[in-house]
């Protein structure tokens, strides 16, 4: 199984929004391929009459009718937020632009 | 730093463009795409909110099935195959506009592929072929405080609203358009205003691209005339009109050209489109899909829609667009030309429902493609929000037909309609329009005219029909133009016998 290399957990690091120091990448990047190993054992185990699977319960067609709930007032929205103005979210400059 | 620009003529010269054309469609479902909060546009801030559209912890999403329903409808339409099994993946990355710092979108299992859409542009049909069109979700609305006039850049903070966040979207992705040459700018237009007309016709948008629910995406590349190869591309993002969609194709086609002429290679990235002077400029580089992270979403499970459903839904298509076209024609009595104008204009269904008020199509035609379009294109608005119904240009049209107002009259009764004065009735009687048809008055004038021009008068006396213009001019500049045309010209030449 092919290694993760440093410039890939930085990468990683990096769409995560993580800041990761030079020491950090060189502690951090051996643990992950530790933890890739560790699941890669599964691998073994897993034959090919097993599919890849993002649900446990093989179910299809969970719909809900189109009908409106209550929603929350703006002041239990915003209750969690650690800043607030206008009844909005505030939250710290934007770097980069949108998706 | 101004870009570039290659005349447009010396572009189609030298390169094929392809074009491809991402178009967001929000639905109008009573609620969200996996929460029960209400959809309604112009809420106050963070008041159609929940647990699951805020990403708070241990919420559940759980799939609208109306949502369901209109991305199946909006793929027959588009002459698609539909999906016998799709999952939801989650799109991950860091933006305060998603709470959940995912979009719910689809991946590589779209619900909807392999479609479509048969484009006419000045009479000649051009086939789009679609790729996919997929459900996601709609993003919050930031607004950014202490930059210059609401920009991102140099912004102090920014504030975010999540009424729109988990609002339902449907993206239709078209393939490469290849082959289009100079009227690329054009069947980019074409294609949206047809879409649009088809999401109108399914009636599952406000399809208003003024509030933003329907929202294009242009990706253009330009390669070498002949040579086959596509160029790198470049995507415009979140063009809000027909008109821009067609300025942002020929811009980026010169702009492309000129950097391609100069030696240098066009950069992968987003552009933002500015509707002000019609330009473009560089955005953030395109991420690879794999920076996304995409992965099946677990805490939904696959929609597999039956083909039960799928025949029942296809029941309720509306007419195909080409053959109501070709109906429409036949109905109204339009020439080729009148009807392409009318179709370009994208005056169709307003033309449609002008008519149905009670309008003749030749009337219903003639108002929304000459006064109405000239003050849409003044506004630089799209026809449809000029601010003039068709149930009101067919009154407009009813006073006409009666000789209550003439057709400048009605200019000014559409001037009152847009200031939002009343009914065409209404505004008639407020400003005082009303043609006068009272032969005393106009005798009067008619008689002053005939005084202030003996010259005029004496070559009509002397059977010179024609010069009856001029007082028939200065009868009408008297009357403030409030006169009936006709009528003036009988009691001129019954004085002037």
């Amino acid at each position: 199984m092919p290694e993760l290399s440093r410039d890939e957990v930085r990468h990683l690091a990096d769409l995560a929004r993580i800041d990761l120091s030079d020491a950090e990448l060189d502690h951090l990047a051996p643990q992950l391929n530790v933890i890739l190993e560790s699941v890669a054992s599964i691998q073994g185990v897993a034959g090919d009459d097993v599919v890849p699977t993002s649900h446990p319960i093989p179910m299809t067609n969970v719909f809900r009718e189109d009908v409106v709930r209550p929603s929350l007032t703006p002041e239990q929205a915003l209750s969690g937020a650690p800043e607030a103005e206008d009844d909005k979210f505030s939250v710290p400059r934007i770097l980069g632009d949108e998706q | 730093m101004a870009d570039t620009l290659i005349d447009f003529d010396e572009v189609v010269a030298t390169y094929d463009p392809a074009l491809g054309l991402e178009v967001h469609v929000e639905l109008n479902t009573n609620t969200k795409m996996f929460c029960g909060c209400p959809t309604t546009f112009g809420g106050e801030p963070n008041t159609q909110v929940c647990p699951t559209c805020l990403g708070l912890p241990g919420a559940m999403p759980v799939v609208n099935a109306k949502a369901v329903e209109a991305a199946i409808r909006i793929g027959l339409a588009l002459n698609c195959d539909i999906a016998e099994w799709c999952r939801f993946a989650r799109k991950n990355y860091f933006y305060p506009d998603m709470p959940k710092n995912f979009q719910t979108s689809q991946y590589d299992e779209p619900i909807c592929f392999e479609g479509y859409l048969d484009v006419d542009v000045e009479g000649e049909t051009f086939r789009v072929e679609i790729e996919r069109a997929h459900m996601e979700e709609d993003t919050g609305k930031s607004t950014h405080i202490g930059g210059a006039t609401g920009r991102i850049q140099g912004a102090d903070h920014s504030l975010v609203d999540y009424n729109r966040a988990g609002i339902p979207l449907i993206e239709i992705v078209t393939k490469p358009i290849l082959g289009a040459g100079e009227k690329a700018p054009l069947v980019a237009r074409a294609y949206v205003a047809q879409l649009r007309d088809l999401i109108v016709a399914l009636g599952v948008s406000d399809a208003r691209m003024d509030q933003g629910s329907i929202r294009a995406d242009v990706n253009l590349s330009l390669s070498p005339k002949g040579s086959g190869v596509l160029g790198t591309r470049t995507e415009t993002k979140n063009v809000n009109s027909l008109r821009s969609v067609e300025r942002a194709v020929r811009f980026e086609m010169s702009r492309h050209a000129a950097v391609l002429d100069a030696g240098g290679s066009i950069l992968q990235e987003t552009r933002h489109f500015h509707e002000a002077d019609g330009t473009t400029s560089s955005g953030r580089p395109k991420s690879d899909a794999e920076d996304y992270r995409y992965f099946p979403e677990p805490d939904l499970v696959p929609v597999a829609p039956s083909r039960e459903w799928v025949e029942e839904l296809r029941g309720t298509l509306p007419e195909n667009p080409t053959a109501k076209r070709a109906r429409l024609q036949e109905e109204w009595g339009f020439s080729d030309l009148e009807m392409r104008d009318t179709v370009g204009a994208g005056a169709l269904s307003l033309v449609e429902e002008t008519v149905a008020a009670g309008a003749s199509p030749q009337s219903a035609r003639k108002w929304w493609l000459s006064d109405l379009a000239r003050r849409a294109n003044d506004a630089g608005v799209e026809l449809a929000e000029v601010g003039v119904t068709p149930e009101q240009v067919a009154g407009v049209q009813r006073l006409v037909d009666a000789k209550t107002i003439n057709d400048k009259l009605a200019r000014q009764v559409f001037d009152g309609l847009i200031a939002g004065e009343g009914t065409p009735e209404e505004i008639v009687a407020a400003r005082g329009l009303a043609v006068v048809s009272d032969d005393g008055a106009l005798s009067a004038a008619v008689d002053k005219a005939i005084e202030t021009n003996p010259d005029v008068a004496d070559k009509i006396r002397d059977g010179k029909v024609a010069a009856a213009g001029a007082l028939i001019g200065a009868v009408m500049k008297e009357m403030r133009g409030q006169a009936d045309a006709g009528r003036v010209r009988e009691l001129i030449l019954e004085k002037l016998a």
